[in-house]
């Protein structure tokens, strides 16, 4: 269900110059946001949560999530390489586990690794926030990574839909319409976070056996209906 | 002995038929598909290469399905028309993971990149190569597992002359080799150079297979043209047009010549040497001025 090659094809096109700025950008900026933060007011536990919640969780870990999702399969579909990956004797479903272990990887490294460097500046991981927001970044990076694998395979407009969902749905609807985060990846990976911080700071919509089956679920389901995707994808012709 | 069978396939995409209803063998040696842009070429040649559905019909390799058997690509090489290709690799990296996916080694790539003969461009990122190196790459990506099955859609498309005539060299050999070639063009001399077995398709339609100037003289009803010099062109001309089987002559002039359009292919290369030789007239040339693709192709959209 691995393959090296596929493996190496992929985070060699997701860590292309132009893709690595944009990848790189929203860690920074949270990182000066959580220096600015810590020097004005000072470390302090809800600050601290509001931050990583606000902004890491809420904001930056979909977006990473929907660039390495989408750009670990999208262009390849879009500019029509994936034929070199389609014309080989390679399980379909092969392609899109390595493409989603890939794209996991790299939504950890730059969601989770920055959402803990900036818990321990904003309040030296006070109350357990720090981690409990890593490790909710850790499982988010995991759903929405498949979710949006399975984004990419589909639709050629996979970034704008991808980033609609991010920002409208988990950002907005999730905060205005309580229906809405129960369908949240936020949610669930806060119930998850909720968990290990214990107390008040982190707190879900869903409890934590909702949404970790959600998690699964979510997962289990999109990365099988991509690989089925993949199965009849079709190469139409440029006339 | 490897043969690609189309069976009855069809293909429309909404309201657009792009296939319709053709069947086709491909065996052993090089093929040539032929018809002007727009024909359907690549939608047959993405269903041969198992990347396309038919909406009816099928598409077999020695009996096997090409559509959802990614086994198949065991035996197939495809040589896509467009360009992107992992821009950010060297031709080699490039090289080297098509034949990883095939489960080889450097090795197996190593000597397809001497085949196309890239060796010396090899270590160069791919985004940096010409059209043509390009293209060679993507020959070599393609036959790094020594497909038995190898489909080209356009594959000469912005190559230059050389280049060009490298790549019919290498092409021939592998049909010379018994492997099945099948490519795609709309340039009528290059598919006259390369292959003698050419398969036509007209408007979705499959209009003609078979040797091309077979092909051509079976068009009986289709006045073919000639031009013809000798010792006295009026004479000839006169004696010509007696029989029904000449429909009209020009005398060009400007050529020193005479361009004979004639009726009945048949009788009239009978005809014209034993015209020539009652009345005592040298003939020094006889050409068929359109024994060309071109006009086989006028004929057949015409028709």
């Amino acid at each position: 269900m691995y393959d090296p090659t596929v493996a190496r094809l992929t985070y060699r096109a997701l860590l292309g110059r132009r893709r690595a700025l944009i990848l790189g950008a929203l860690p920074l900026l949270l990182i000066v946001i959580s220096v600015v933060v810590r020097a004005l007011t000072g470390a302090d536990d809800q600050t601290a949560a509001d931050v990583l919640g606000g902004f890491a969780l809420a904001t930056m870990v979909p977006i990473i999530g929907v660039i390495a999702g989408t750009g670990a399969i999208g262009p390849e579909i879009d500019d029509g390489s994936v034929v070199y990956l389609l014309s080989k004797p390679l399980k379909r479903p092969t392609i899109i586990v390595t493409k989603l272990i890939v794209a996991i990887a790299v939504t950890m490294v730059f969601s989770a690794v920055p959402t803990l460097v900036a818990g321990l500046i904003l309040n030296g991981n006070g109350q357990q926030i720090a981690v409990a927001y890593t490790v909710a970044a850790l499982v988010a990076s995991i759903a929405y990574s498949a979710l949006f694998l399975l984004l990419g395979t589909v639709s050629r407009h996979a970034v704008v839909f991808g980033l609609v969902y991010a920002l409208v749905w988990e950002a907005l609807f999730g905060s205005l319409v309580p229906g809405a985060r129960t369908l949240s990846v936020q949610q669930w990976a806060l119930a998850v976070a909720h968990r290990v911080a214990g107390g008040d700071l982190v707190t879900s919509d869903v409890g934590l056996t909702t949404g970790a089956v959600l998690l699964v679920l979510v997962t289990v389901l999109a990365t099988w209906y991509a690989g089925q995707k993949l199965r009849s994808l079709t190469l139409a012709g440029e006339e | 002995m490897t043969t690609l069978r189309i069976d009855h396939v069809s293909r429309w995409f909404g309201n657009v038929v792009a296939v319709n209803d053709i069947t086709m063998t491909i065996g052993p040696g090089v093929t040539g598909l032929l018809g002007p842009n727009g024909a359907g070429k690549s939608t047959l040649i993405n269903m041969m290469g198992g990347f396309l559905a038919p909406s009816t019909g099928s598409v077999t390799l020695d009996d096997q399905p090409v559509w959802r058997n990614e086994q198949i690509y065991r035996h197939i090489g495809v040589v896509p028309e467009r360009e992107a290709m992992y821009d950010f690799l060297t031709g080699r990296e490039f090289v080297v993971a098509n034949a990883e996916l095939h489960g080889l080694g450097s090795k197996a790539a190593q000597k397809a990149l001497a085949t196309v003969e890239m060796e010396y461009a090899q270590d160069r990122k791919v985004a940096t190569y010409s059209k043509g190196m390009r293209q060679r790459v993507k020959m070599a990506s393609a036959l790094v597992h020594e497909p038995s099955l190898l489909l080209l859609d356009e594959p000469f498309n912005g190559m230059d002359p050389r280049q060009r005539m490298q790549l019919m060299d290498l092409l021939r050999r592998m049909g010379d080799e018994g492997r099945t070639v099948l490519f795609s063009s709309h340039i009528l001399e290059e598919v006259e150079q390369l292959a003698r077995h050419i398969e036509v398709v007209v408007a979705g339609r499959h209009a003609a297979s078979g040797d091309f100037r077979r092909i051509r003289r079976l068009m009986t009803d289709r006045p073919h043209r000639y031009l013809v010099r000798s010792s006295d062109d009026r004479a000839l001309a006169a004696a010509l047009i007696a029989d029904p089987s000449t429909s009209g002559i020009e005398v060009d002039l400007a050529e020193g010549a005479l361009r004979v359009q004639a009726v009945d292919f048949g009788r009239f290369t009978a005809l014209l040497p034993r015209v020539a030789r009652d009345h005592g007239i040298r003939l020094l040339t006889v050409s068929p001025s359109d024994e060309s693709l071109e006009s086989v192709f006028s004929y057949l959209v015409a028709a």
